[in-house]
């Protein structure tokens, strides 16, 4: 039944709405990067001001930790996803897939800890990092991220694995596979959007996260970008066009992490396994 | 090829369900032996006790002379067609069909070869680039199969493979399996809850009710001679009327009704006392009143009549039951007539009127 053209209409008109409201803060950040100066506000509505400047991205590199900052959060980000999807790919199967004692109580468990906010886990945590030596250290903000991120990852993959029919193990099985072998050849292919799924909430977890890194890391050479970002905030004097840029610069990695997974992101890869 | 042995085998689960109780079976090279019964009956437990998917909770497997009880499914040298296909979704029917070859470490040579030859004996060659996804049912069973055949396995195990398709593609299939059979001269258990798939596979037929064997036999002794009850009402379609009664002297009388039914000799000679005659619909039939030497036992009023263009069914009533009698196409019967019915010679089955229903002779 085709649409009447009065609701298509409204139905853009929401779109574009919406479609601005999430647009207006990048462009505007963008604008304040390429403004001279750190000017916050202007009257100028241009997106791209008559007098733009490339100076704040070059100042980034050249008078700021910028490189130092990027590397840190990159080689966290990345052992916190790879961590987050080795563990919780494995967890989530045994879970789906095997009934043991406890197993209901631990899935609670693991569902409880959701119900912390970080900021009241910041303390504990923050005390057995610093009990096992690891203040200052990737590895120490590996630890508290994957702790974080964990629990919605093994859940997440829980939920994915209990869509695969486990005929296609047991086909596995009788075609030679041990457990192990259908797990890697048949299970985690199909899961694949489920394992994106729990590299991208991993990576995000770990590549903005401002109030953890702050407690765990206290030299400037170890700080991660958000932490890094900050610090062009004052009270009296913030840097704005260096904000705004390495704003713009902190996007682009998780632009193109989403933009490299998301052809991974479809449903139905299980169709055709087994008649429903 | 491999003989498969089944001793006392039991299958518990933790819940307390007791499966499989306490089943044996001898299975020789090259049958083609069919486990057929109700839902729940334990039959797919069997085959996947066999397969190696369910623990054996006690009792011994042994196919060949190798006791398999705790050998993986891999390492039996079994391959098994699955109900609901199990096609590896994300691999393209040629790789289906070589991934049991490739994790045994088969040189490449060889499973070209035998996926090759298995495709053009199934006639799915033009679907070896595809995915399970863009196949349609029948297309995906022919796989399954394939992927079964290319092992070279000494037993296949098949677990209701054609129940999923529709009727027609069904008598296609089963046709398209016993010539299989016949060329492969392999090993085969076959489940299925189809009585006819059954009779006109297997050379021979086990069937189950609650986890234990009723009748192991070939087709025609179980359709002629059931054990008991409850394969007599299984097998045939439209299943066996029932009669309770007592038997006395050389006659069957018939309770709530002035029916009696003269017994063969073989039949006379039981005590007298209560039992339930049996008498398959297509054993009862319609005679002219005035017949000679063929009098009709009653005038039974029809109640129903289906007709399925080959044949006729008509219910009546007799001591307040339905009962059905099978009559040819051409024999015009309405509801509210009148037929007069006889039992054919040896047509007639006596059992206990106990609940185990055993026949009596």
């Amino acid at each position: 039944m085709k649409e009447p053209l009065r609701i298509t209409l409204l139905r853009h008109a929401v779109l574009l709405l919406f479609t601005a409201i999430a647009i207006y803060p990048v462009l505007n950040v963008i604008s304040i990067s390429l403004r001279p100066g750190d000017r916050l506000r202007s009257t100028d509505l241009a997106i791209i001001p008559a007098d733009w400047t490339l100076t704040s991205y070059v100042r980034l590199f050249t008078e700021q930790p910028f490189l130092r900052w990027l590397a840190n959060s990159l080689v966290v980000s990345a052992g916190v996803t790879v961590t987050g999807v080795a563990l919780a790919s494995t967890a989530g199967y045994a879970f789906s897939r095997f009934r043991f004692t406890g197993r209901k109580a631990t899935m609670l468990a693991i569902l409880t800890t959701q119900m912390f906010p970080a900021t009241m886990l910041l303390l504990p945590l923050y005390v057995l990092i610093a009990a096992v030596g690891l203040v200052n250290t990737w590895l120490g903000l590996m630890v508290f991220y994957t702790a974080t991120a964990l629990p919605f990852c093994v859940w997440q993959m829980k939920g994915f694995y209990d869509t695969i029919p486990p005929a296609l193990e047991e086909a596995a099985r009788i075609d030679g596979c041990n457990r192990f072998q259908a797990f890697w050849h048949v299970v985690l292919p199909l899961a694949t959007p489920g394992l994106v799924i729990t590299a991208l909430f991993s990576f995000m977890t770990a590549w903005s996260e401002y109030i953890v890194a702050a407690q765990v890391m206290q030299d400037e050479r170890m700080f991660t970008l958000p932490l890094g970002i900050k610090g062009f905030q004052a009270s009296l004097s913030s840097q704005w066009g260096l904000y705004a840029a390495a704003s713009i610069l902190v996007s682009i990695p998780v632009v193109c992490v989403f933009l490299a997974f998301s052809r991974y992101l479809v449903n139905g890869l299980t169709v055709g396994a087994v008649k429903e | 090829m491999a003989t498969v042995s089944l001793r006392n085998l039991h299958k518990r689960y933790e819940s307390g369900f007791h499966a499989v109780r306490g089943i044996s079976l001898e299975i020789a090279e090259g049958e083609f032996l069919v486990l057929v019964g109700p839902s729940g009956c334990g039959k797919s437990t069997t085959l996947r006790m066999v397969a190696g998917l369910e623990e054996v909770s006690e009792g011994e497997i042994r196919i060949g002379d190798r006791l398999v009880n705790e050998v993986a499914p891999g390492d039996r040298d079994i391959a098994m067609v699955f109900q609901n296909y199990a096609l590896y979704p994300h691999l393209t029917v040629r790789d289906n069909m070589a991934f049991g070859l490739r994790m045994r470490g088969m040189p490449r040579g060889e499973i070209d070869r035998r996926v090759g030859e298995a495709a053009a004996a199934l006639s799915i060659e033009p679907l070896l680039a595809r995915r399970p996804r863009e196949l349609s049912g029948g297309q995906r069973q022919r796989v399954a199969l394939g992927r079964a055949i290319v092992r070279e396995p000494a037993v296949f195990l098949f677990d209701e493979p054609l129940s999923n398709l529709d009727a027609k593609l069904r008598v296609q299939m089963r046709a398209e399996l016993a010539r299989l059979h016949r060329s492969l001269d392999t090993t085969v258990i076959y489940v299925t809850h189809d009585q006819v798939e059954a009779m006109t596979l297997g050379d021979r037929i086990v069937l189950m009710n609650q986890g234990v064997i009723q009748q192991a036999d070939t087709p025609l002794s179980i359709y002629r001679r059931p054990a008991n009850r409850f394969v007599a009402s299984f097998i045939g379609s439209p299943t066996m009327n029932f009669f309770t009664g007592r038997i006395e002297a050389t006659e069957f009388a018939i309770t709530g009704s002035p029916v009696r039914v003269p017994l063969s000799p073989e039949l006379a000679s039981l005590p007298s006392g209560p039992a339930v005659l049996g008498v398959r619909p297509e054993d009862l039939c319609v005679v002219a009143a005035d017949a000679p030497g063929h009098q009709p036992l009653a005038t039974v009023p029809v109640d129903v009549v289906e007709q399925t263009g080959y044949e006729t069914l008509a219910h009546f009533l007799l001591a307040g039951e339905d009962h059905v009698v099978r009559l040819p196409a051409d024999v015009q019967a309405q509801s509210g007539d009148c037929l007069p019915l006889a039992i054919r010679p040896g047509g007639l089955h006596l059992f206990t009127l106990d609940a185990a229903g055993d026949r009596l002779a």
